[in-house]
């Protein structure tokens, strides 16, 4: 099990997920803020990111949320993506603004 | 009271975003008996108490939420009448064709002004919940594993237009409304409660800009002692928690809601108070709506309003 530092773009905020566990669990476990919360199942699009640096492996994302354009811009679901190596990300899911303005 | 009409919640159709992941969920962690496969690919489960052969399919999409819920009547005339009722009052219906769904007779297929399909349906096989039915048991080994809900309780969905909404279940389909919460304006409801039955709801909706939303599907539990097993199991198999154990203000109900691995949320639901159709709708109203929803925490999480497939 390989351990990789993501780095939220816009907060600044760190922390270190293993390659086992989704960003945005690994994320939760840790007590951070930054990516919203939502089903942590791929189907409601709250945690997308935009991957801005660094590897990953992801799962099926619904559809609804991720178009191919997105997916192959790397603009992904924080709960269906996990670390090949250190990453960067920028939140865009739709409750951005109530988690920001929490994390400020 | 006379049961008549349309009775009861009888099937919800999801998608899900990964088929075998869902059904080692569907049937070892929630605890639903898996009963057959067609050649659509769908996976069919009942509850253990269930009778017939089918509440809950499950079929994998590239999206998750809710294709259909439908409401079993109580004979074939009744659907007949709901069908034509249902032309009468402008909706357009599609009859889908017995054994389309495995062991489930005709049904009819409208959508509702949030976007929603329902269905009725009047004839599913009786495949009796594994008790005998002379001299039974008051519970068997399958009331046991997993989760193991009784049965599939009701939904909550959101959507556009639930004025309209409420008016066709309740005057096409025989519903009442329960209890609502009311809207800065004192004249708009955010939400509301529907029954068919004595149960506190058999179908909620939420006033939501998007159509054809799914918030969850709810399964009941007979105990406030099977939900806190129920969140020992899913705290035990990883599975994906909203919020709770908590109590509902809205039905009273003791609950916890999570979300299936394609990020479907369900609800695990103990309790709510009987209700009859004499009685007066209970009111909640926008600064006490916290309390509405989550007696215990008093406000809501982000995710209730927001987090839906
Ligand atoms: S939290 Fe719902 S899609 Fe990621
Ligand atoms: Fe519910």
């Amino acid at each position: 099990m390989a351990h990789y530092t993501i780095t939220i773009d816009e907060t600044g905020e760190t922390y270190r997920c293993s390659d086992q566990e989704t960003l945005l669990v690994g994320m939760e476990k840790l007590g951070k803020q930054g990516i919203p919360v939502g089903c942590r199942g791929g189907g409601c699009g709250v945690c997308k990111i935009e991957v801005v640096a660094g590897d990953y492996t992801k799962r099926r994302m619904s559809r609804e949320y991720v178009s191919e354009e997105d997916e192959a811009a790397h603009r992904v679901l924080a709960c269906r993506v996990r670390p090949a190596g250190n990453m960067v990300l920028r939140v865009i899911g739709l409750m951005k603004k109530n988690v920001c303005r929490q994390a400020e | 009271m006379a049961m008549n009409g349309v009775l009861r919640p009888g099937h919800a159709a999801l998608r899900v975003l990964d088929l075998e992941e869902a059904v080692n969920f569907y049937g070892n962690v929630l605890g639903l008996q898996e009963t057959g496969r067609d050649k659509q690919w769908r996976v069919y489960f009942k509850a253990w108490d269930e009778r017939d052969h089918n509440s809950v399919v499950i079929r994998e999409a590239d999206k998750a939420g809710i294709d259909f819920f439908a409401f079993k009547v109580d004979g074939k005339k009744t659907l007949e009448k709901l069908d034509a009722d249902l032309r009468a009052y402008g909706v357009s219906t599609e009859r889908i064709p017995a054994g389309e769904m495995l062991e489930t007779g005709e049904r009819v297929r409208f959508q509702v002004p949030s976007g929603h399909m329902i269905e009725l349906y009047a004839e599913k096989k009786d495949v009796g919940n594994g008790i005998s039915y002379v001299n039974p048991d008051p519970w068997s080994a399958a009331s046991e594993k997993g989760i193991a809900p009784t049965r599939l309780d009701h939904c909550l969905l959101y959507g556009p237009d639930i004025e309209k909404v409420q008016k066709l279940f309740e005057e096409v389909l025989g519903f009442y409304l329960v209890e609502h919460i009311v809207l800065e304006d004192n004249k708009t409801d955010l939400a509301i409660w529907l029954s068919t039955s004595i149960k506190a709801h058999d179908i909620a909706f939420v006033r939501h800009p998007e159509p054809g939303k799914l918030h969850h599907v709810a399964f009941l539990l007979d105990s406030w002692e099977r939900v806190l097993r129920a969140a020992d199991l899913m705290s035990m198999n990883h599975v994906s928690i909203d919020i709770g154990p908590t109590r509902h203000g809205v039905t009273r109900g003791t609950t916890i809601y999570a979300f299936d691995p394609s990020g479907n949320r369900f609800e695990t639901f103990c309790g709510g108070y009987q209700t009859y159709p004499d009685h007066q709708p209970l009111k909640w109203t926008m600064d006490e709506v916290g309390t509405g929803i989550f007696y215990h925490d008093r406000k809501l999480n982000d995710r209730f309003l927001s987090v839906v497939t």
